[in-house]
């Protein structure tokens, strides 16, 4: 089986499996006592935050460790809301912010909050310019991820950011799909990530709050992790997404230009390989590892299964469609098709031999899915 | 929905090729394809197996009830170059009216 949906998790990094056994064994104690194996787990803890905190280039008391990406996007959405309600309760989010981001919003506009989605272009890029316009007095926060997860398409950070601060509204960064691989523009608030999309274990998320950003936890009081994050700390899970951090970002330096070069040759082959295919996301703004085009006449899920059947572990970016059936949000938002989607995301190491193999199959598949359902609608 | 296929009387007498752009009423289709209760892709696979039965320049609806449609309809125009007319809301589902141009 040829791995190929890195942007879904990527496979634990052996910095990470060598860190947790470690932290296992030596941080299981609560970090919050005074006897010796507690301090140990502080110890754990603590370096784990500096080291963190040395690749996403803040300081480490801006960090925190949650239960998952989700959940940092939940506390600093709803936290940063939070914190500025007397200045307001209208947010900014672009319509193609992951799900817990545009939940957040969601649950924010039923508390009585109001809330503006900003479009993208049709290669799902934020318009810095529809950012400013949808900036009010009442403004409290504004929601921009650094990269798209169904697409890869990279947002204007930067841009966005120094809108924000010449407005002296904060502005949070949802990071889960670049931190690790990609350096986020400095100028931002506050920022989430997820240490399992770096080779880390699942159940870590970080939450970054720079100095003088204003939050209040919407969470019941806790002192754990500063009084941010509610609950007792993961150690030994903090403990490997930071040794999986540190060790991804530095081997993603090196080998990232080698991915992105595989991720080219896919934008460039699959349409010459197969009629009626388009590549979606910005051509060069793009992640490095991450492609995603959608077929005509074929249907997503189909076309999945029949590329796990012949060894292929890729996704859609419309991830939810089966359970929702709903199309993709952000499938909907660039205007482009939204059956056929197949994303292709690969992790660390991936070999130039799977990527043949990938495009050696891909067209026969879609050709194959193609005469049945061609053939069905005839009856 | 009952105006499906109310345009075979005109096969023999092709319209001019497009509406007064001031008239705020849809073109009468020329063909109408039921793809109710169809999810995506079908509708899109209808639309690209019968729009060959209509006449250059002439209009094809669609009607559809999936969500999906409303993206994918004036998508597939995009990348086919057909010419994506406009979107009308039914009581159940949406009537998407294509001109085929070529």
């Amino acid at each position: 089986m040829s791995y190929l949906d890195a942007a879904s998790t990527e496979p634990l990094h052996p910095a990470a499996r060598a860190a947790l056994l470690t932290a296992l064994e030596s941080g299981w104690a609560d970090p919050a006592r005074l006897y010796g194996p507690a301090r140990n787990a502080r110890m754990l803890l603590d370096q784990a935050r500096a080291r963190v905190a040395g690749v996403l280039g803040v300081r480490p008391d801006e960090i925190s460790f949650t239960t998952s990406g989700t959940q940092a996007v939940h506390l600093a959405v709803l936290g940063g809301l939070r914190a500025r309600r007397r200045v307001g309760r209208h947010l900014v989010v672009s319509a193609v912010e992951h799900s817990s981001v545009l939940q957040a919003a969601g649950q924010h506009e039923r508390d009585g909050g109001k809330v503006t989605t900003v479009g993208v272009d049709r290669s799902g890029r934020v318009d810095p310019a529809a950012v400013a316009a949808a900036i009010r007095p009442d403004t409290a926060l504004v929601c921009l991820q650094s990269a798209n997860h169904e697409v890869g398409t990279v947002q204007p950070v930067a841009e966005v950011a120094e809108i924000c601060r010449s407005a002296r509204i904060p502005l949070f960064v949802d990071a889960a799909q670049s931190a690790g691989r990609v350096v986020v523009p400095d100028g931002w608030s506050m920022l989430a990530a997820s240490a399992h999309k770096w080779g880390g274990p699942a159940g870590v998320g970080i939450m970054v709050i720079r100095k003088n950003t204003r939050w209040r936890s919407p969470a019941p009081d806790d002192e754990r992790e500063g009084r941010r994050v509610p609950g007792f700390e993961n150690v030994p899970g903090a403990y490997a997404a930071a040794a999986a951090l540190e060790a991804y970002s530095s081997e993603l330096a090196a080998d990232g230009p080698r991915l992105s070069a595989l991720v080219d040759q896919i934008r460039e082959r699959v349409p010459k390989l197969i009629e009626d295919v388009e590549v979606v996301g910005d051509p060069v703004h793009r992640l490095p590892h991450l492609v995603t085009f959608s077929c005509l006449y074929v249907e997503g899920e189909a076309l999945l299964t029949e590329l796990d059947r012949l060894g292929f572990a890729v996704s859609s970016g419309s991830s939810c469609t089966a359970d929702t059936l709903r199309p993709s949000h952000v499938l909907e938002a660039m205007g482009v098709i939204t059956h056929g989607n197949v994303r292709v995301s690969l992790p660390r190491g991936a070999k130039a031999s799977d990527v043949d193999r990938f495009l050696g199959v891909l067209p026969e598949a879609v050709t194959r899915l193609r005469r049945v359902g061609f053939a069905d609608f005839r009856g | 929905m009952s105006f499906r296929r109310r345009n075979r009387a005109q096969e023999q007498t092709p319209q001019p090729m497009s509406a007064p752009p001031q008239q705020p009423a849809l073109e009468r289709p020329y063909l109408v394809i039921d793809a109710l209760g169809r999810k995506c892709p079908i509708p899109i696979i209808m639309l690209a197996e019968r729009i060959r039965e209509v006449p250059i320049g002439q209009v094809v609806a669609v009607l559809a009830d999936d969500v999906a449609a409303r993206t994918d309809v004036p998508a597939w125009c995009r990348m086919k170059s057909q010419g994506f007319v406009a979107e009308e809301t039914l009581q159940q589902g949406w009537a998407f009216h294509i001109r085929r141009s070529y």
